[in-house]
């Protein structure tokens, strides 16, 4: 009896993160956001969920304050929001990604290049509206907000567990309408806290301005935590 | 739809793999993916279709090995597998847990080469 020959493919094991370009790419950002003392904030949501007037009114009430914000703002296609956060009179730059659904480290390493990042005190970044292709891209931030607008229905959450989960904050926007649309804040909270437990949670009116002491109370005790670790 | 950049992404480690190696070329590439990675595996197979078309690794097969999400249970302190994406809990104790151990893998793990 003799053993026929078996012809095994030659497999090699291999460990290669298939966004390592990219994850490079925001630890050396993370590590100049660290080096000039300025903190970032990246926000994600559906398109049309008020991350524009969310973070207009954020800019406004930080200049207020004698803070020194400024932001990014991805678009497919369209220079509006940037327009808009412009009235903040903080300085806004806009990313056009044509037709890709996501911002990418690359793009806000080039993003800043002729900015100063040692003059900012806030960096905010408005990501494309999307609740899917953020997710996997890490853009150096110090903290994730993903946005869910009460109109959007509380069930958000369980339908894109995976940004919710790669988020650090969540933010309930729109919350003037809330009554309108009978928003089931307990069902919300509850459907965030089964896909990410223990996230905080901010409800918000960008409109009536309910809500954004809290958030903005929050955000100079995150940048001094970070500062001093 | 960002699956096509992945796709370029693995096509980018195969490609240098390969060269690495004199050329040779590529049967399967074996990757491993989370739930937690927001990729999905049907549609990153469409996009490897595409991103490989016309290129020397067109025929080469993506083998996706799906990592089911693991979490660190303070309860149980021990590695416990979740109820779901949504019910981010041990499956054993029920108790919520955000320490993700395993879920969010995105990589090439294995080239099968041919000889």
């Amino acid at each position: 009896m003799s053993a026929q020959p078996i012809i095994q493919p030659r497999i090699v094991e291999v460990r290669h993160n298939i966004l390592k370009r990219n994850d490079e790419l925001a630890h050396d950002l993370r590590r100049r956001f660290q080096e000039a003392g300025v903190f970032v904030v990246s926000l994600v949501s559906s398109p049309g969920s008020g991350k524009t007037a969310f973070l207009e009114k954020t800019l406004t009430l930080l200049k207020q304050r004698q803070y020194r914000p400024a932001a990014l703002v991805g678009d497919l296609a369209t220079d509006n929001d940037a327009a808009r956060l412009a009235r903040s009179q903080a300085p806004v730059k806009q990313i056009t990604t044509g037709t890709l659904c996501h911002l990418e480290a690359a793009m806000i390493d080039k993003a800043l290049e002729d900015w100063r990042l040692d003059e900012l005190d806030f960096l905010f970044i408005e990501n494309v509206g999307n609740l899917v292709c953020p997710s996997s891209y890490d853009l150096g931030e110090d903290l994730r907000l993903v946005l869910l607008s009460v109109t959007e229905g509380e069930d958000k959450p369980l339908k894109y567990p995976t940004i919710f989960n790669s988020s650090d904050v969540a933010v309930v926007t729109k919350l003037d309408l809330a009554d309108a649309v009978e928003f089931d804040w307990n069902a919300a909270n509850a459907n965030i806290q089964a896909v990410r437990p223990g996230m905080p949670v901010l409800r918000v009116s960008s409109k009536t301005g309910e809500g954004m002491d809290e958030w903005l109370a929050t955000l100079p005790y995150r940048a001094a935590t970070k500062r001093s670790g | 739809m960002h699956e096509l950049s992945i796709a370029m992404g693995i096509l980018e480690i195969t490609e240098e793999e390969s060269e690495r190696r004199g050329g040779v070329h590529v049967d399967a590439i074996h990757l491993r993916l989370g739930p937690l990675s927001g990729v999905a595996k049907e549609a990153l197979l469409s996009a490897w279709q595409l991103a490989s078309e016309q290129t020397e690794f067109e025929s080469s097969r993506l083998v996706i090995e799906e990592v089911p999400i693991a979490v660190f249970c303070s309860r149980c302190q021990a590695e416990r597998p979740v109820q779901s994406v949504q019910h981010m809990c041990c499956a054993e104790c029920d108790t919520p847990s955000m320490e993700v151990l395993h879920g969010r893998e995105l990589l090439v793990s294995a080239l099968e080469l041919a000889e």
